[in-house]
C-alpha cells in the first residue's frame, strides 16, 4: 500500500498531465503485479461491493476521535470528503502494519460477509495501524469512490506507454468486463480477455465545439450536418446473440431501456451502432427533462414507460459483420447504416438520425435556429470522409450548438463545495424577483474563476447569517447571469418551473439586485418554448 | 471593571487607556507581532517586543514612536502591569499579559506551541482571561513535527535538483521565510526575494542569528538558482517571474496544505503543511495551560471553537475582530500587501 500511497500523493501534488502520466508509468513499472488490476479498476470507477456502510464508519470514527458529532460534521464540511475527514480527525496510529494493496482489498471483500462487531474490530484496528495518508486510502478502498483526477484517457495513455502498446487497444481492454481478482495485469493489458467478451464497445469519437465561423471549414459539400441531440450518447452492441447498450460514461445500461431490446432479434450479429438515447414519442424527440424520468432507475414503472418512451437515433455504425469498420469514410458508413435501419421491422423506435440538408453555410446557420423547436441543441458537423476517431480529435467533427438562454438573478444562499472546492463557498442558489419576494430558480456551482470564487467567498463570510453547517443565507446583493439550455414546468419547484443545465455565465458586477429578471419573464419564456414545439 | 473590552477599534484596556493590535489608529497601541493584520499604520505610539521593532522600521518606516520591551519585563501603565511573553509565532511575537487588581488577562495574538528554531519558544502564562486565535480551530488540523516536514522538503528539493528543476518555496516574508532559512541552510544556497532580504537585514542588525542568504536581483543567474532554493512571498506565487525560471517547481508552505482541497486549490507542485499557528491539539493545550476561566476566541473557526470549549467546560465566547484578513494563513489567496 505504501507504493500506492506514494502514487496518490504524486498524482495529487502535480497539476501537469505529463507529470501524472510519468507517475503512473513509474507505478506500473515498480508496483506488485497483483496490485495493478485493482488500481486500474479503482481509477476507472469499477466499484466492488461496499463492505461496510458509511453510517457505521462515521459512527466508529466519531467514537474513536472522541469528538461530538456536530464537530465531526463541521470538520467534514471543511474537508469536503468523508474518507479524508476520518483520516484527519483520528488520533495518531499506535503501530504500523504494511500490507500490499491487493491484500487489503481481498480482506475488505471478505469483511462484507462478517457481522458488525467483526467489521468494527477490523476497521478500527486498521485505522490504528496506518498513517494519515494510508488511512485516507484505506477509507477510499471501503467507499470505492476513488476520484483522484485521473481520467480514463490519462490512465490508458500511461498503460499504453508502460506496455508499449496502442492506446486504443488498452482502452478496449480496460473498458470491457473483467474482475480485478480474476485477471493478471499482463492478461488485462494484452487484451486477451476481451476476445471472449461480447460486450465491449468502442471508444467514442468526440467532437470539439466549433470555435470559428463555419465558413472557415471550407466547401460545404465536404461536410455532413446532423441535429445535435440532447440525450444520452450510447452504443448498441449486438454480438453472438447478445445485446448490450453502453452509455458514454462506459456504463452498461441495457436493462434500463427495454424498448430497445427488440434489436436482439432484429439486428444481425457483429453490429455496433452509435447514436443518442432519447425519449421519442411517435417519432418525435422529447425534451431532456422527459428523458430524465428514465435515467438511473433500478425499476421502471408502467407510467414511466408511457410518459417517457425511449428511442434511439443512430448516426454511425462502427462494426459490421464482426468487422471493425471505423476506418471507412463516414459517407460509406452512413449508407450502410441507412440500409440496416431500413430493414428493421419495428419502426419508429430506432431511427436514422436525419441529416440537415444545406448548400451554403448561411443556409445551415438559418436551419440551426430551428434547433430548439425540435428539442435539438444545435448542429453536428462531420466531414464526409472522416474516420471514427478514438476520443476527441480536432478537425473532422464539430458541434455547433445554439446559444443558451440567459437570466439575471441574485444569489441568496451559498454552500461549501466538496473536493477541490471544500472550505470555499462555491455552490450557490439564485433567485429572481416575484413581486416583493425573491423566489429560488436555480442552483449552480460552475462558471466562476478561482479568483471570483475567492471574492464571493469573502462576501459570504462577511454577510452570512448562520454560523454552523455548510449553508449560508446571504444578503441578496450579488447579481449573476445564469445560462441554461431549456425551461420546463415543474410541480416540485416553488417557482413552478425548472431550468435545464443552469450554470453561471457571468458575474454581473455592473448590475444591482433590483435589476434582475422576474418570475414573469421566465413564465413568458416557458410559454414561448411550449409554442415552439411541434 | 474588566481589564479589556472589545471595541470597534480593537482590544481596549480602559484602565491603561491603550489598545492591543487596534485596526483603527489610536494614541497608544501595543503590538503583538509584525504581521499586517496586527499592525496598522498611523498610531501615535507603539509598544512592542524589541525584535518586532526592526519589522515596524522596515515595513512602516516607524522608529521614534516605537517603544520596546524585552520578554518578561514588567512595566506599569496607570496601575496596569504589562509584560510581554513569547508567543512562538514569528520572530518578536509576544503574548501581552495585563494584571490589574489581582486580575490577569493574556492577549495572545497569534501563536504556535512547537519551537520553530528561530522564534523564541511559546510559554504558557497563567491567567484568568485568555484571548486566543482559532485559525486552525478544527480537529482536522494536526501538524507533523517540523523535523519530519523539513525532511520531506529536503527530499523534494533533492529530487528537483536531480531533475534539473528549480525549487521555489512560497512562504510569507515575515516568519515562515526565516523559519525555512534557519532549517534548510547549509546544504545549498538560498535565494530570497527582496521583501524577505530586507527583513533579514533588519533582523541581523538587531542581533538575530540568521544564516546567510542571497538577495535576488535582476543580475541573479537563473542557472544558479536552479542549483539552490528560492524563497518568495505568496504574492509572486502565480506570477510571470516564477514561470521564467528554469523548470520551476513550486512548493507552498502553509497549514492549509494539510487538507487535500487546500493543496489542490492552489496550482502548486507541492504543499507542505508547515504552519506558524497552533494546530487543534496545540490550541487546546495552550488554553488549558493558562488555567483561564474565560476564553475569548478571535479570528479563524471562532464560532465552532468557542462552542467546543464551552462543551468541555471552559467558558468561551466568540469575538469579532479584523485579524486574520492580511495574514497569509488566514487568507485563501495568500496576498501580501507590503513591499
Amino acid at each position: 500500500m505504501k507504493r500506492f500511497a506514494q502514487l496518490i500523493q504524486e498524482l495529487e501534488l502535480s497539476n501537469k498531465t505529463n507529470d501524472k502520466i510519468e507517475a503512473l508509468v513509474a507505478y506500473f513499472n515498480e508496483a506488485d503485479d497483483r496490485d495493478k488490476p485493482y488500481v486500474i479498476a479503482m481509477f476507472t470507477g469499477k466499484k466492488p461491493k461496499r463492505p461496510v456502510n458509511t453510517a457505521l464508519i462515521k459512527q466508529w470514527a466519531i467514537e474513536l476521535s472522541q469528538l461530538p458529532e456536530w464537530l465531526f460534521t463541521e470538520s467534514y464540511h471543511n474537508v469536503g470528503d468523508l474518507s479524508e475527514t476520518i483520516a484527519l480527525v483520528l488520533p495518531p496510529a499506535a503501530q504500523n502494519i504494511a500490507k500490499p494493496l491487493h491484500q487489503w482489498v481481498a480482506e475488505l471483500a471478505e469483511l462484507a460477509q462478517k457481522d458488525d462487531e467483526a467489521k468494527k474490530t477490523y476497521v478500527t484496528n486498521a485505522w490504528n495501524s496506518l498513517n494519515t495518508q494510508e488511512r485516507f486510502i484505506f477509507n477510499k478502498l471501503i467507499s470505492g469512490n476513488f476520484r483522484i483526477g485521473v481520467s480514463n484517457k490519462m490512465l490508458v495513455n500511461a498503460i499504453a506507454k508502460q506496455t508499449r502498446q496502442e492506446s486504443s487497444k488498452i482502452m478496449h481492454s480496460i473498458m470491457g468486463k473483467w474482475q480485478p481478482h480474476k485477471i493478471t495485469y499482463e492478461a488485462l493489458t494484452s487484451g486477451s480477455h476481451v476476445n471472449t467478451d461480447n460486450s465491449w464497445p468502442y471508444p467514442f469519437c468526440l467532437a470539439y465545439a466549433l470555435d470559428t465561423k463555419p465558413e472557415n471549414l471550407g466547401d460545404p459539400a465536404a461536410w455532413q450536418a446532423e441535429w445535435k441531440w440532447d440525450g444520452i450518447r450510447g452504443q448498441i452492441v449486438k454480438r453472438n446473440g447478445e445485446l448490450f447498450i453502453w452509455s458514454r460514461g462506459e456504463e452498461l445500461v441495457t436493462e434500463q431501456f427495454p424498448e430497445l431490446h427488440f434489436l436482439k432479434d432484429e439486428l444481425e450479429d457483429g453490429i455496433v451502432l452509435d447514436g443518442e438515447i432519447l425519449s421519442v414519442k411517435e417519432g418525435k424527440v422529447q425534451s431532456f427533462s422527459t428523458l430524465q424520468q428514465r435515467l438511473n432507475r433500478k425499476t421502471i414503472s408502467k407510467t414511466q414507460l408511457q410518459h417517457a418512451p425511449i428511442g434511439f437515433f443512430t448516426y454511425d455504425i462502427l462494426e459490421y459483420q464482426g468487422e471493425d469498420i471505423r476506418q471507412y469514410p463516414l459517407a460509406q458508413r452512413r449508407t450502410l447504416l441507412a440500409s440496416l435501419v431500413e430493414k428493421l421491422e419495428t419502426k419508429q423506435i430506432v431511427m436514422l438520425s436525419p441529416l440537415v440538408a444545406f448548400a451554403t453555410w448561411e443556409e445551415l446557420a438559418e436551419q440551426r435556429l430551428n434547433s430548439r423547436a425540435i428539442n435539438s441543441e444545435g448542429i453536428m458537423l462531420k466531414k464526409l470522409d472522416s474516420v471514427f476517431h478514438t476520443g476527441r480529435k480536432r478537425g473532422d467533427w464539430w458541434k455547433w450548438k445554439i446559444n443558451p438562454y440567459t437570466v439575471d438573478t441574485v444569489m441568496i444562499y451559498a454552500q461549501k463545495g466538496s473536493g477541490r472546492r471544500a472550505n470555499f463557498y462555491t455552490d450557490y442558489t439564485f433567485a429572481v424577483r416575484d413581486g416583493n419576494q425573491l423566489i429560488t430558480i436555480a442552483k449552480a456551482y460552475s462558471g466562476l474563476t478561482d479568483k471570483e470564487i475567492k471574492e464571493v467567498n469573502s462576501f459570504v463570510n462577511k454577510n452570512a447569517i448562520e454560523k454552523f453547517g455548510p449553508v449560508r443565507t446571504v444578503k441578496p446583493e450579488l447579481v449573476f447571469e445564469i445560462a441554461f439550455e431549456g425551461i420546463a414546468e415543474s410541480k416540485r419547484h416553488k417557482a413552478g418551473l425548472a431550468l435545464r443545465f443552469p450554470r453561471i455565465a457571468r458575474w454581473r458586477k455592473d448590475k444591482k439586485a433590483d435589476e434582475i429578471n422576474t418570475l414573469e419573464d421566465l413564465k413568458q419564456l416557458l410559454v414561448a418554448a411550449e409554442t415552439l414545439k411541434p | 471593571m474588566a481589564i479589556i473590552k472589545f471595541t470597534n477599534k480593537g482590544i481596549y484596556c480602559p484602565q491603561g487607556n491603550f489598545y492591543i493590535d487596534p485596526w483603527h489608529p489610536v494614541d497608544y497601541a501595543v503590538t503583538t507581532h509584525g504581521h499586517a493584520d496586527h499592525v496598522k499604520w498611523g498610531n501615535k505610539n507603539y509598544l512592542c517586543h524589541e525584535l518586532t521593532k526592526p519589522i515596524l522600521q522596515q515595513r512602516y518606516g516607524l522608529s521614534d514612536n516605537v517603544q520596546t520591551l524585552p520578554y518578561h519585563e514588567e512595566i506599569d501603565i496607570n496601575g496596569v502591569k504589562l509584560s510581554l511573553h513569547p508567543a512562538g509565532h514569528v520572530i518578536g511575537s509576544a503574548q501581552v499579559k495585563l494584571a490589574y487588581k489581582g486580575e490577569i488577562c493574556v492577549v495572545s495574538g497569534d501563536y504556535k506551541i512547537e519551537y520553530d528554531g528561530i522564534s523564541t519558544a511559546f510559554e504558557p502564562v497563567k491567567c484568568h482571561t485568555f484571548v486566543t486565535e482559532s485559525t486552525f480551530g478544527l480537529p482536522i488540523y494536526h501538524w507533523q513535527p517540523q523535523e519530519l516536514i523539513f525532511e520531506q522538503m529536503r527530499d523534494w528539493i533533492a529530487i528537483n535538483h536531480l531533475k534539473g528543476k528549480t525549487s521555489i518555496l512560497i512562504a510569507y516574508s515575515l516568519g515562515k521565510a526565516q523559519r525555512l532559512i534557519k532549517n534548510l541552510a547549509g546544504n545549498y544556497p538560498i535565494y530570497v526575494h527582496q521583501s524577505i532580504a530586507n527583513l533579514n537585514d533588519g533582523f541581523k542588525a538587531a542581533g538575530v542569528d540568521l544564516p546567510n542568504t542571497i538577495r535576488i536581483t535582476s543580475e541573479t543567474k537563473k542557472e544558479e538558482m536552479q542549483k539552490g532554493v528560492v524563497i518568495v512571498p505568496p504574492a509572486l506565487a502565480d506570477g510571470k517571474w516564477i514561470k521564467s525560471l528554469q523548470q520551476p517547481a513550486t512548493g507552498i508552505c502553509s497549514g492549509w496544505m494539510m487538507v487535500r482541497a487546500g493543496r489542490r486549490w492552489r496550482s502548486a507542485d507541492a504543499g507542505f503543511a508547515l504552519s506558524d499557528h497552533a494546530d487543534w491539539p496545540g490550541l487546546l493545550t495552550a488554553i488549558k495551560a493558562t488555567g483561564a476561566e474565560k476564553v475569548f476566541v478571535t479570528h479563524g473557526s471562532s464560532a465552532v471553537f468557542a462552542k467546543y470549549l464551552n462543551e468541555i467546560g471552559i467558558g468561551a465566547e466568540e469575538v469579532t475582530t479584523k485579524y486574520g484578513s492580511d495574514d497569509d494563513e488566514s487568507l485563501i489567496n495568500l496576498i501580501e500587501n507590503t513591499n
